[in-house]
């Protein structure tokens, strides 16, 4: 056999691994996505959104109570989160630049970026929920606020880096003030991809459940004073996941399809607006 | 119909009928094009950009082949057999037909295992012989004595004009029968293209040489002929110190004289 | 007036990126002092204890460790393999109809929130491992397998993305010195993109480490060191996510904050040396 042949079948054989291990890779992934859908889809009816949580074994149960705190607790966060965030990137790109203190930032946020989210639970327990003696859907805030930051702040501060500085300098050169070229020209510049980077820090936040369980804790009923605790999906999936009723355990895969498709649709939405700029 | 005059060389590819498209064009890259290479000779490929020089370059290696769905028509003849045909043997026309490309392409190995890769690749294995093989690919490349004290340095470390040398050297180590050069210097200095232009005419006596450019002074300086291609189509191929003195086809003509390009 | 404008903008939004910094250091500070009453007391016994009952007052962090590092370590066993296996069919072999929706697909996966990998891991996963292996089917295999499969896209994602910058020029050259594909993967692909590849698996190993609800479902929560996979396990995570609104005294109290503490030092050591000595830093990985 030449040396040759002996390559090529190598080379047959490294290949065939490829491509098996990523028919497993994406058939374990396909085998969640599918069950996500066949059990939510079974599970999703009207009063999933007409009713509050309900004691096991009550007809009338929903969603409604947990729908309504996400939207609340993720809706602040936001709210918070994205003007903190682009200013923040607006000064990396935009003043600091190479500055030692400007990468010092960018590497803290990176590395902020996959830290572990439990931990912000632990620490705006410390500082929100301990003080105030109780949980409360502000703290729940708090905590995807410190996640969503990070994010923001380094998509804000690519985007802003890719707009030519000669059209920077052409503002300038008319005459106007930084304030207003960074106002006027760049974010206009960069708007695509600043709006990728809050869609997919939104998505982000939305997902997570491990900082929640300590801050914002959990409310079996609606409840729309963020000084209260509050539900949200992802805590009350994992309640009624693990809970053994199975009506329970029902509405939580309910919660997953729900959830999941509202971040696969933001994940989308995201990759959409930055392709079009592309393409531009 | 274009002018092609005949060649005296016996010639080492015949190009027949051929037409290439590239996937999800309708209309072909490079149309019905006809011509011999010469063996033992420099034919250069010139013409503006886009009027399919590349393109056919790469159908002589079939490195079209990397990217799925382009389609080849016609013949290639080379050694008496068509190289476009489905079971051609695509590692061991490669390993007979070089290629050199526009940008030095050192691999993220040290200058000795550059040189090595590809006889390695073929299974020899014998140290002397590999050593005796790089040595002398090196001097046929004429950078043995810039690298011979440093050859298990990183190859990345040479300048420009020095890893399109190192290129050179590991594309003839291997003996080949043809060598593709793809606007070589186009990435390089004057003075470095000077020493490749001088190289490549050195190397002819042991390789058939098929050498894109866009720079006409260059296919005169080093070519014995000269193809002119023109939005796919080849326009005239002919012996270099003709055409460029007295060519056949008015777009030739006008082409060489600047009027367009 | 355009003048004091320009001076409030750009000192606000520098003042909001410094506080970034000092917001990092805060955490890092609260979390120390309410570590303290823990540290001071327990003292190193804390990290080398075995023990973990908050009844009797005992609180060793070794098992919850122990778990967390060897569910972490099962997982990338599993995953390694796979993600680079998918990486090398994303990149170089996948046909041209394939490649995007595949790739994309991928990078969805990535983004489906880890609490649904616990519920999939919990409802399908969990009767599997305990028919196959026996037991009670949570254990700390099932949580390797889970965590394996939750950080998998991620990890393709990006390790194709390392290989990805390989230029095609170098990879065209392999080609044309008679290179079959897995010849330029190994020798062309692997090579130039090692830094990028080995940073990209050690930053999914830091995230991989600090999961909590892809494990926290199928691991138990079971402060024991054993060698048998198929029992019950913690991590710390898992213990934070179970035991967090327990506590009561203040020992338990502050022994979960050094838990926290000691998870955020190890996920920010580990996602460093990914960051400082092998990724340089590009465009973010979202």
């Amino acid at each position: 056999m030449t040396h040759t042949t002996k390559r090529i079948i190598m080379n047959n054989i490294v290949m065939t691994l490829s491509t098996i291990s990523a028919v497993i890779g994406m058939g374990f992934l396909f085998w969640i996505l599918g069950i996500l859908v066949i059990n939510g889809v079974d599970a999703l009816t009207w009063t999933i959104f007409s009713q509050e949580g309900a004691p096991p074994g009550y007809e009338n149960s929903g969603l409604k109570h947990a729908l309504i705190g996400q939207l609340l607790i993720v809706g602040a966060a936001t709210v918070v989160g994205v003007p903190l965030g682009i200013l923040a990137g607006t000064y990396l790109s935009e003043y600091g630049q190479k500055a030692k203190l400007a990468e010092t930032i960018r590497d803290i946020s990176d590395i902020m970026m996959s830290a572990p989210s439990i931990v912000i639970g632990a620490f705006v327990y410390a500082v929100v929920v301990a003080p105030m003696g109780h949980f409360s859907g502000w703290a729940g805030s708090i905590a995807l606020t410190i996640i969503m930051l990070p994010i923001i702040l380094r998509t804000t501060d690519d985007m802003l880096n890719l707009v030519p500085s000669t059209l920077r300098e052409a503002a300038f050169a008319l005459g106007a003030p930084k304030y207003k070229v960074i106002i006027q020209v760049v974010y206009r510049g960069a708007k695509a991809g600043i709006l990728t980077g809050i869609l997919l820090g939104v998505a982000r936040v939305a997902g997570e459940t491990a900082p929640l369980l300590f801050t914002s804790f959990n409310d079996n009923f609606l409840n729309t004073d963020m000084n209260e605790p509050m539900a949200s999906l992802t805590v009350t999936m994992y309640n009624y996941a693990t809970s053994p009723y199975e009506d329970w355990q029902k509405l939580g895969w309910a919660a997953a399809f729900i959830l999941s498709m509202f971040i696969l649709t933001l994940n989308i939405l995201g990759k959409l607006f930055l392709l079009k700029k592309k393409g531009r | 119909m274009a002018t092609i005059i005949n060649i005296k060389e016996e010639s080492v590819l015949d190009v027949k009928d051929f037409q290439f498209t590239y996937a999800g064009n309708d209309a072909p890259s490079v149309n019905k094009t006809t011509m011999p290479i010469a063996k033992n000779s420099i034919t250069a490929l010139i013409g503006p950009s886009g009027c399919g020089k590349t393109t056919l370059l790469r159908c002589f290696n079939r490195m079209h082949d990397l990217y799925p769905d382009n389609r080849y028509d016609g013949e290639i003849l080379f050694k008496g057999r068509n190289i476009l045909q489905a079971k051609e043997d695509l590692i061991n026309l490669r390993i007979q037909i070089g290629m050199i490309f526009q940008k030095p392409t050192a691999f993220p190995m040290s200058i000795f295992d550059n040189i090595a890769y590809g006889m390695r690749l073929q299974g020899m294995k014998n140290k002397t012989e590999l050593q005796d093989r790089v040595e002398k690919a090196l001097k046929d490349a004429a950078i043995w004595k810039e690298v011979k004290d440093r050859l298990k340095a990183d190859a990345n470390g040479l300048s420009g004009g020095q890893q399109q040398r190192l290129c050179i050297a590991r594309a003839i180590a291997v003996e080949p029968e043809v060598l593709l050069f793809d606007e070589p210097t186009s990435a390089l200095d004057p003075i470095s293209t000077a020493g490749i232009e001088e190289l490549v005419v050195e190397l002819k006596d042991r390789v058939s040489i098929i050498i894109v450019t866009h720079n006409m002074q260059q296919a005169a300086r080093v070519s014995d002929y000269t193809g002119f291609m023109y939005l796919g189509d080849l326009i005239e191929l002919g012996k270099t110190e003709d055409m460029f003195v007295t060519p056949k086809e008015k777009l030739t003509e006008e082409y060489i004289t600047g009027k367009f390009g | 007036m355009s003048i004091i404008l320009d001076k409030i903008f750009a000192h606000t939004s520098k003042f909001i990126a410094v506080s970034i910094l000092l917001l990092v250091a805060w955490i890092f500070t609260v979390l120390l002092q309410h570590s303290m009453e823990s540290i001071t007391a327990l003292g190193f016994d804390f990290v080398t204890e075995t023990k973990w009952a908050p009844n009797l007052e005992k609180f060793g962090a070794l098992p919850a460790i122990y778990g967390s590092v060897v569910s972490t370590f099962l997982a990338m066993i599993l995953a390694v393999p796979l993600a680079i296996g998918v990486a090398i069919y994303l990149s170089e072999l996948a046909p041209a109809k394939l490649k995007t929706p595949v790739g994309v697909s991928i990078e969805l996966l990535a983004a489906i929130p880890s609490v649904v990998y616990g519920m999939w891991g919990l409802f399908y996963f969990v009767p599997i491992v305990r028919d196959l292996v026996g037991g009670i089917g949570i254990s700390m295999l099932t949580a390797g397998i889970v965590l394996s499969i939750m950080i998998l896209p991620f990890m393709a994602a990006v390790t194709r993305d390392a290989m990805d910058t390989t230029p095609d020029i170098l990879k065209e050259s392999a080609y044309a010195l008679g290179g079959t594909r897995w010849d330029v993967i190994k020798d062309i692909i692997i090579p130039y993109a090692k830094a990028g590849i080995i940073g990209s698996l050690i930053l999914a190993l830091g995230r991989a480490i600090g999961e909590t609800m892809a494990v926290t479902f199928v691991m138990g929560n079971v402060h024991q060191i054993s060698m048998d996979l198929t029992l019950p396990a913690t991590s710390i995570p898992v213990t934070l996510a179970n035991e967090f609104t327990e506590a009561s005294s203040g020992l338990y109290y502050s022994s979960l904050f050094q838990l926290s503490l000691l998870l955020l030092v190890i996920s920010f050591t580990i996602i460093s040396i990914a960051k400082f000595y092998f990724l340089r830093r590009k465009r973010v990985g979202l």
